[in-house]
C-alpha cells in the first residue's frame, strides 16, 4: 500500500472521529486505530511487519508542535530529512532525468536527495547522514512548507 | 478582484485581514512560523505555509520564504498587515518583481516615508506643518549642532533619520548635554538602523498625538477617514486610542484632514496610511508618516462605518476608490484598548498557555483578538493579545461601556494589562479628555513612588 494512500486514510480517522479503521486489498491489509484519551499523547506502538500494518494514532493533538506536517511517528521509524524551505520539491534534476534516490538505497551525509525550488532557483537538498532511504514522503512536484519531512532514512 | 491573498503577518492582524478577505469571497493563504502552527486563522486559512522557524528573522521576516511560499499557492496579492516587512521597501519592490500586488503604496513611496528627514521635507512641500527644525540631517561638525540647536531653542530632540516608531530619540535640556545626545543617537541609530543619520527638532512640552487616517486609490482620489488621539502611550507604545480626538474642533479636522488628503495627492499615495502630529496650542505638528495599516484602525472604523482593510484590497486591485469626501461622516466616539501579554504594572511580558478566557460582548463591543482558550502565547514576538474597541453615541457612553466590557474580560492562565486599563478608563484626567503623550509615564511614575 503507498504511502499517499496510507496519509489519506490517517486524515480520515483523525477528521472523522472513527475510533478504528481495517482495510484489506487484496494481499495487503492496514489497521488503524485511535489510541489513548483525548489530550494525552500516547506513544504510538512501532510499525507491525512488511505487509500488514498497523498505525496507531495519538488520540488528540501532539502537545508540541514538533511534528509540522502531522506525520504520525509510528509510520518514521528512521530519522527523517525536513524541508528547510517553502518551495516545490522535484525528485531529479531536470523533468524526465534520473531521481536522485529511490527507496532501498543507501546514501551518504552530504549526498544530494532533491531539489526545492523557490523563487526560480533550484536548491540541492542533502542527505544530513548515512543511512538507507525507507520512504519518500512527497510526490514529484508537490509544494512544501519549511519543517515538512521529504525521506525517512534509516 | 484577486481571488487569493497571501497574508505576511501574525495574531490579530492575521485575523483582521483574513476575515476581511473572507467577507469578500477571497481565498486565503497564510504563512506561519513554527510557533504560530497552531493558530486560529492558520485553522480557518484555504491553504496555510510553514515558512521557518519561530525566530522573526527566519520567517515573518524572510523575504525569499514568503515570497516562495505565494508562488508555490498561486497567491496574487500579499498584504503585509503592520510591523514586520510591512514597511520595508525592498520587500515591497521584491513583490511586485516577482509577480504579485503588494497591498500598499509603491516601494518609491515607502521609501520616501521611511526616511523620517525626508518624509519631513515632502510634507513641508506639500504644505503640511511640520515641528519647527533643522531642513536637514545634522551636519558632522559639532558647531553646527549647537547652532542649530541655539536657533530652534531648547529643549530640542534627536532623531534617528532611519527610525520611527519611537525609537532612536533623545530630549537634550541644556547645550551642555547636547553633544553627548547626538553622538549617542548617531551610535545607536547606527546599531540598530544601519543609519547614523540624526536630525533635530523642538521638543514640545506637553503634546497630544492625533493622527489623521488616509486613504487614496490608483487613480489619484484620496480622502481622510477622520483622526485619531493616541495620546496615552508608555515608552512611545501606544495603549489606548481613540476617534474622533476629543476636544478637537471641526473646522480644525477638516482643515488638517484635507491638507492631508492633497499631501497624498502630491505624492502619488496609493492604499491606506496615516499622518501622525503632535498637537499643542491649538497647532499642528507633522512627526511622520506611517505607510501601512495600523493597530488602532478599528476605533476609525467604528465611527465611519467603513471596512478599512477591504478598502485597502480594493485600491489594491485597482478599483476607483466609490467614496467622496462628503460620504465620509465622523458619528459617535469610539475607545481602543490593547491587551498585551505582561504584567500590568511591571510590563514585563508574560508568555504561556492561556487557561480560560472569556471576552465581552453587547452592545458597541468589538473584540479584535486571535486568543482562545488553551492557546499558547509564544514568547517570540509582541505581547499583543488583541484589542477590545468600545462604541457609543458620544464618548461618555463608549467610556461606560468600556468600563462593562473590561470588568467581564476573564484571561487566566498569563498576565495582562487588563487591570491597568481598567484603571485608566477611570481615571479623572482621562475622563475629562486631552491628556498629553507624558501623562501616562507620570502617572506611572507617582505610582511606583507611592509604594
Amino acid at each position: 500500500m503507498d504511502l499517499r494512500k496510507l496519509k489519506t486514510l490517517i486524515d480520515l480517522v483523525q477528521q472523522s472521529g472513527i475510533a478504528e479503521l481495517e482495510i484489506t486489498e487484496g494481499e495487503e491489509k492496514v489497521r488503524i486505530s485511535r489510541f489513548g484519551m483525548p489530550g494525552a499523547t500516547g506513544v504510538p506502538a512501532p510499525a507491525a511487519g512488511p505487509v500488514a500494518q498497523t498505525v496507531v494514532l495519538p488520540g488528540a493533538e501532539p502537545a508540541e508542535p514538533a511534528d509540522p506536517a502531522g506525520v504520525p511517528p509510528a509510520e518514521a521509524a528512521g530519522h527523517a530529512v525536513k524541508s528547510p524551505m517553502v518551495g516545490t520539491f522535484y525528485r531529479s534534476s531536470t523533468p524526465g532525468a534520473k531521481p536522485f534516490v529511490e527507496v532501498g538505497q543507501a546514501v551518504k551525509s552530504g549526498d544530494t536527495v532533491c531539489i526545492i525550488e523557490a523563487m526560480k532557483l533550484l536548491n540541492e537538498i542533502e542527505a544530513d547522514r548515512d543511512g538507507v532511504i525507507k520512504a519518500i514522503l512527497v510526490e514529484n512536484g508537490q509544494p512544501v512548507e519549511y519543517g515538512q519531512p521529504l525521506f525517512v532514512i534509516d | 478582484m484577486f481571488e487569493k491573498i497571501l497574508i505576511a503577518n501574525r495574531g490579530e492582524i492575521a485575523l483582521r485581514i483574513q476575515r476581511a478577505c473572507r467577507e469578500m469571497g477571497i481565498k486565503t493563504v497564510v504563512v506561519h512560523s513554527e510557533a504560530d502552527a497552531e493558530a486560529k486563522y492558520v485553522r480557518l486559512a484555504d491553504e496555510s505555509v510553514c515558512i521557518g522557524p519561530a525566530a522573526s528573522s527566519a520567517s515573518y521576516l524572510n523575504v525569499p520564504a514568503i515570497i516562495a511560499a505565494a508562488e508555490v499557492t498561486d497567491a496574487e496579492a500579499i498584504h503585509p498587515g503592520y510591523g514586520f516587512l510591512s514597511e520595508n521597501a525592498d520587500f515591497a519592490e521584491r513583490v511586485e518583481q516577482s509577480g504579485f500586488t503588494f497591498i500598499g503604496p509603491r516601494a518609491e513611496t515607502i521609501r520616501l516615508m521611511g526616511d523620517k528627514v525626508s518624509a519631513k521635507n515632502a510634507m513641508k512641500k506639500a504644505g503640511v506643518p511640520v515641528v519647527p527644525g533643522m531642513d536637514g540631517a545634522m551636519p558632522e561638525e559639532p558647531k553646527e549642532a549647537v547652532k542649530i540647536a541655539r536657533q530652534i531653542g531648547y529643549p530640542v530632540i534627536v532623531k534617528a533619520a532611519g527610525g520611527g516608531g519611537g525609537r532612536g530619540m533623545r530630549v537634550v535640556h541644556t547645550e551642555a548635554a547636547l553633544m553627548n545626545a547626538v553622538n549617542t543617537t548617531r551610535a545607536e541609530a547606527q546599531a540598530a538602523f544601519g543609519n547614523p543619520s540624526v536630525y533635530m527638532e523642538k521638543y514640545l512640552e506637553k503634546p497630544r498625538h492625533i493622527e489623521i487616517q488616509v486613504l487614496a486609490d490608483k487613480h489619484r482620489n484620496a480622502l481622510y477617514l477622520g483622526d485619531r488621539d493616541c495620546s496615552m502611550q508608555r515608552r512611545h507604545q501606544k495603549i489606548i486610542e481613540e476617534a474622533p480626538a476629543p476636544l478637537l474642533g471641526a473646522r480644525a479636522r477638516a482643515r488638517i484632514g484635507e491638507r492631508c488628503a492633497e499631501a497624498c495627492r502630491k505624492i502619488g499615495y496609493e492604499g491606506a496610511g496615516t499622518f501622525e502630529f503632535l498637537y499643542e496650542g491649538g497647532e499642528f505638528f507633522f512627526i511622520e508618516m506611517n505607510t501601512r495599516l495600523q493597530v488602532e484602525h478599528p476605533v476609525t472604523e467604528m465611527v465611519t462605518g467603513l471596512d478599512i482593510v477591504q478598502l485597502q484590497i480594493r485600491v489594491a486591485a485597482g478599483e476607483k476608490l466609490a467614496l467622496r469626501q462628503k460620504d465620509v461622516v465622523l458619528r459617535g466616539h469610539a475607545i481602543e484598548c490593547r491587551i498585551n501579554a505582561e504584567d500590568p504594572y511591571k510590563f514585563t511580558p508574560s508568555p504561556g498557555r492561556i487557561t480560560s478566557l472569556h471576552m465581552p460582548g453587547g452592545p458597541g463591543i468589538r473584540v479584535d483578538s486571535h486568543a482562545y482558550a488553551g492557546y499558547f502565547v509564544p514568547p517570540n514576538y509582541d505581547s499583543l493579545l488583541g484589542k477590545i474597541i468600545a462604541y457609543g453615541d458620544t464618548r461618555e457612553q463608549a467610556m461606560a461601556r468600556l468600563q462593562i466590557a473590561l470588568s467581564e474580560t476573564v484571561i487566566e492562565g498569563i498576565k495582562t494589562n487588563v487591570p491597568l486599563h481598567q484603571e485608566l478608563v477611570r481615571d479623572t484626567a482621562f475622563q475629562r479628555g486631552g491628556t498629553s503623550i507624558h501623562y501616562l509615564e507620570e502617572r506611572l511614575a507617582k505610582l511606583t513612588r507611592a509604594e
